[in-house]
């Protein structure tokens, strides 16, 4: 029965596979009503006029709303994150708007929202709006928009600085001048997008009679917005339903709130008195929903001759698009996971956030944790080669010691505690990575045999660290039915982790029925009130200790009801299979249906202290996240005419503490090297001087197909974290992080670029790009 | 204009502008929800049905070129109500998928795949599923579903 850490199937995927499941566009309403928006063409420009005389003229055409029309229902976004609470901070707020009024700050933008009987006269309606603009110079070299003379992406702060924050512990000059080596290098990151394979969309409906609001919604967050649109709207939180139904894949960017078209469709349905839908198209996705990664670093890396750092200095500049309602998120796990598995004795980390006329900037799976992964481990390769120590070697030197634990960095995290590491255990991760891939044999035999053959093998192997399970809290309400089903709802949303399962088998493992009798509702505000959403891999930590601690209340109320009935001491009863019965008399058991239905009599009194039915809310909130860590090793080979790669093999060895479903962490892990390949080596946004993207389509954006991922191995270790009852750490963004420094070491190694005088300093890396580089030296 | 369309086995009549895309037909005129729309330009292949037996983007057709055409779509393959047919039970129980958007359009594609490939080995089935984008499992848990379920009809046969 047991069914806590086994690879079990999942329960949701019968109704996915048979077509059935509801996911936002679904979503069919008497007189439903279709919205386009009216787009800005420009990154930069002043609206001078905007004609939307014949859009509204137009047959089936009910409504055009533009910034004027929206009264004091114009404003800007909130801020979501606030900035840390780092002394000396500089922070620039400058949130979103719904509609332009009279400053365009990136293409796709949006203007006006034609609202129409179907999509396609929205759509005409859009083509018969027409707008007069006086373009400015667009914003999007990070280095630029600094300078002097510059355009301001917001004119009123006479600066395009968004943030500015200064980390610093230990002596980094006393560091640098005790240093045997010192090697200072710039890293460049560039801009991709996370491509859910399904869009944003939202539908909204006024139902006057009951005076309630339903907002279906592709959000991450739903609860959040279910608050925020109520504060927006006038309305009091009961009186607006958010649901977030199956979501076809998040990764960051539908946890950005607000969007726009979130705060308009609503606000739409309760002025038309007529349910509203919006569905992002492909085109819109790749100018309206945020994007992430644009980073340039001068970071240095002080050693000692054993290669013992001695200290890390990094500055660097961070892209956060044209407004930054997200706050510091991206650039602060750019900052606190560049420590990564090491002790860095002295650490001085300064960067600046900068606005660009250029899509907002928010998470997407790594969220940040990419770029400081790629900066200490270049570092840490370029340092190995000047040393003359092996590269698993030199990272294997400077791990934290295991009995190190939890050790604290010193730094504020995205969640405003201090960075601690609760638990970690590196070098055998690191072990088992070598084992794998055969890294002894690879080194001594299969590459110089490779190279003699005229064939350019390269090995990668690289190491990390993942914040992960970061508070605030998430609650669980547990729940046995009549039917003696038990249901779990739970405030956050699901994209695809499988929480259907993986939180059926926390309560399955506390209430002794079977996992497929668990029915677990996530993403709809009327069944769980409190939340605060699905991002940086935080689910199973907290949701999932919440659901632990909810269902442990539960059976603690099934076992006293049953002892009531069968008048015995809660200690002789056995509860399985659904049912309870005393120790020894299996045959005279009673159901949790019926258990159930004694804990909500008809008569009689419900005693004081005691509650009807068998049910339990609990919440969980741990005081910091949960580091999880790992190591990816890679076997590469290229083309030496078209730089064309072939992965040959492909190990993660992973520890997130204790694992709940190891087939669903397996997919997790997989679907995340494949972004992180993507990321690598594929998915760049191309930008011209205007600020124009250049490549918004899948046809020119590419993302891995299934001949572009290898088959991946993967291992895990597991040290179970401290903070949470389960004992378990995040798992979502492993996959993606370490990817980038993976392929830069594994392309030097299998091209000999060293040898040439070449580095690899920049991701991602396309083969034109990767054949430039090499024509270097 | 009116047309009828026969889908998995049943004919559906309706009155359409001819501008009408088919993956928008099927979904919103129709119903047939299961049909996921990714890219609207026919590149991410979510939107595939079956076109008198061949994978087709019903993105990149309209509603009244499928007029006196045999349709199947992810609703059509399940023997019955509740029920799974062996692809979609390989898929589930091989993880072959997370968020569940893409899965239909894969599993329309797969079940032609098959049909013409019974005994296809890991290549092919990647090259079969390279029109098919998927942006959560990687495509290994995808591809062990498909020979999941080649091996599995191997099995069936008497003679196996």
């Amino acid at each position: 029965m047991n069914s806590f850490g086994r690879p079990l199937t999942r329960n949701e995927d019968p109704r996915l596979l048979r077509g059935e499941a509801l996911f936002v566009d679904d979503v069919e309403l008497p007189g439903l009503l279709h919205v386009a928006f009216f787009r800005s063409p420009h990154a930069h420009a002043h609206l001078v006029s905007l004609d939307v005389t014949a859009a509204r003229a137009r047959e089936g055409v009910v409504a055009v709303v533009t910034a004027a029309d929206l009264g004091d229902y114009w404003q800007p976004g909130p801020l979501l994150v606030p900035p840390p609470p780092v002394p000396g901070m500089v922070f620039n707020q400058r949130c979103q708007v719904p509609l332009v009024r009279d400053t365009a700050r990136h293409v796709g933008e949006p203007v006006a929202m034609v609202i129409a009987a179907s999509r396609y006269i929205a759509e005409d309606a859009v083509g018969d709006i027409s707008a007069e603009w006086e373009t400015l110079p667009a914003v999007g070299d990070l280095e630029a928009a600094l300078a002097s003379g510059t355009a301001y992406v917001h004119a009123d702060l006479g600066t395009n600085v968004a943030a500015e924050v200064h980390q610093a512990r230990g002596d980094y000059d006393a560091a640098a001048r005790a240093a045997h080596l010192i090697l200072k290098r710039r890293f460049t990151y560039d801009r991709g997008a996370s491509i859910p394979m399904e869009t944003r969309g939202v539908v909204a409906q006024w139902d006057p009679r009951a005076d309630r609001l339903t907002v279906w919604d592709t959000t991450q967050a739903p609860v959040v917005i279910r608050n925020g649109l109520a504060g927006m709207l006038g309305l009091s939180e009961r009186q607006v339903r958010v649901v977030a139904p199956n979501i076809g894949g998040g990764f960051g960017p539908k946890m950005m709130m607000f969007y726009p078209e979130e705060v308009l469709v609503p606000w739409a349905a309760m002025r038309l008195g007529r349910p509203v839908k919006w569905i992002e198209d492909r085109l819109e996705h790749f100018f309206a929903t945020t994007h992430e990664r644009s980073q340039i670093h001068d970071a240095e890396i002080a050693l000692d001759a054993s290669g013992k750092i001695l200290g890390v200095k990094d500055v660097f500049l961070h892209d956060t698009g044209a407004y930054d309602p997200y706050g510091l998120t991206v650039p602060l796990n750019s900052q606190c996971t560049l420590l990564g598995c090491y002790v860095v004795p002295a650490y001085d980390s300064r960067f600046t956030a900068v606005f660009t006329n250029r899509t907002l900037v928010t998470p997407y799976r790594g969220a940040g944790r990419q770029h400081g992964v790629f900066v200490m481990e270049r570092l840490l390769d370029l340092a190995a080669r000047e040393l003359g120590l092996d590269r698993a070697e030199i990272r294997r030197r400077n791990f934290i010691p295991a009995d190190a634990f939890p050790f604290d960095q010193g730094v504020i995290y995205q969640d405003f505690s201090r960075l601690s590491y609760d638990s970690g255990d590196y070098e055998p991760i690191l072990d088992k990575a070598l084992a794998a891939i055969g890294y002894a044999d690879f080194i001594a035999r299969v590459q110089p045999e490779a190279r003699a053959a005229g064939r350019s093998l390269g090995l990668g192997l690289v190491c990390y660290v993942e914040g992960t399970g970061i508070g605030p809290y998430e609650g669980a309400k547990v729940q046995v039915q009549s039917s003696g089903k038990v249901s779990l709802a739970t405030g956050i949303g699901s994209q695809g982790q499988g929480h259907a399962t993986a939180f059926a088998q926390v309560v399955a493992e506390q209430l002794g029925v079977d996992v497929r009798d668990v029915e677990v509702t996530t993403g709809d505000t009327d069944q769980f009130y409190w939340g605060v959403g699905t991002f940086a891999s935080r689910g199973a930590v907290v949701a999932g200790s919440a659901a632990h601690e909810a269902a442990k209340v539960v059976r603690q109320k099934v076992l006293k009801t049953a002892a009531a009935h069968f008048e015995c001491a809660e200690e002789d009863l056995v509860l399985a299979d659904g049912k309870v019965h005393v120790a020894g008399v299996p045959d005279h058991a009673i159901t949790l249906g019926k258990l159930a239905g004694l804990a909500n009599p008809m008569r009689g009194a419900v005693t004081p202290g005691t509650e009807p039915g068998l049910e339990a809310t609990s919440y969980f909130g741990p005081a910091s996240g949960a580091t999880a860590s790992g190591v990816h090793a890679m076997i590469i080979e290229f083309d030496a005419g078209t730089l064309r790669p072939t992965i040959l093999d492909y190990v993660v060895v992973h520890d997130c503490g204790t694992v709940i479903n190891p087939l669903i962490l397996a997919g997790q892990i997989h679907g995340g090297v494949a972004q992180g390949i993507g990321n690598a080596f594929f998915e760049q946004l191309a930008w011209d001087e205007n600020g124009q993207l250049l490549n918004a389509s899948l046809a020119d954006y590419l993302i891995p197909t299934a001949l572009d991922v290898p088959r991946m191995r993967l291992e895990h270790t597991v040290t179970p974290s401290p903070l949470n009852p389960l004992g378990v750490k995040g798992a979502g963004e492993a996959g993606a992080i370490p990817v980038g420094a993976l392929f830069a070491q594994a392309i030097e190694d299998a091209l000999q670029l060293p040898a040439r005088g070449i580095e690899i300093l920049e991701m991602p890396l396309g083969p034109s790009r990767l054949f430039e580089i090499t024509q270097r030296g | 204009m009116k047309i009828t369309v026969r889908i998995n086995g049943a004919n559906h009549t309706r009155d359409v502008e001819p501008r009408l895309l088919l993956s928008d037909f099927l979904r919103h005129d129709c119903g047939l929800t299961g049909t996921h729309v990714g890219c609207e330009h026919g590149v991410c292949g979510a939107c595939t049905i079956l076109w008198d037996g061949a994978p087709a983007r019903a993105c990149l057709a309209f509603a009244v070129q499928a007029e006196g055409h045999e349709l199947r779509t992810v609703e059509g393959l399940a023997p019955g109500p509740g029920q799974l047919n062996p692809l979609q039970q390989a898929f589930q129980d091989s993880h072959g998928l997370q968020c569940g958007y893409c899965t239909p359009g894969i599993l329309m594609t797969m079940t032609a795949f098959l049909e013409e490939n019974p005994k296809p080995d890991e290549a092919q089935v990647r090259e079969a599923l390279s029109g098919n984008l998927c942006r959560c499992t990687g495509y290994q848990h995808i591809v062990d579903a498909v020979l999941r379920a080649a091996r599995a009809a191997e099995q069936r046969k008497p003679n196996a």
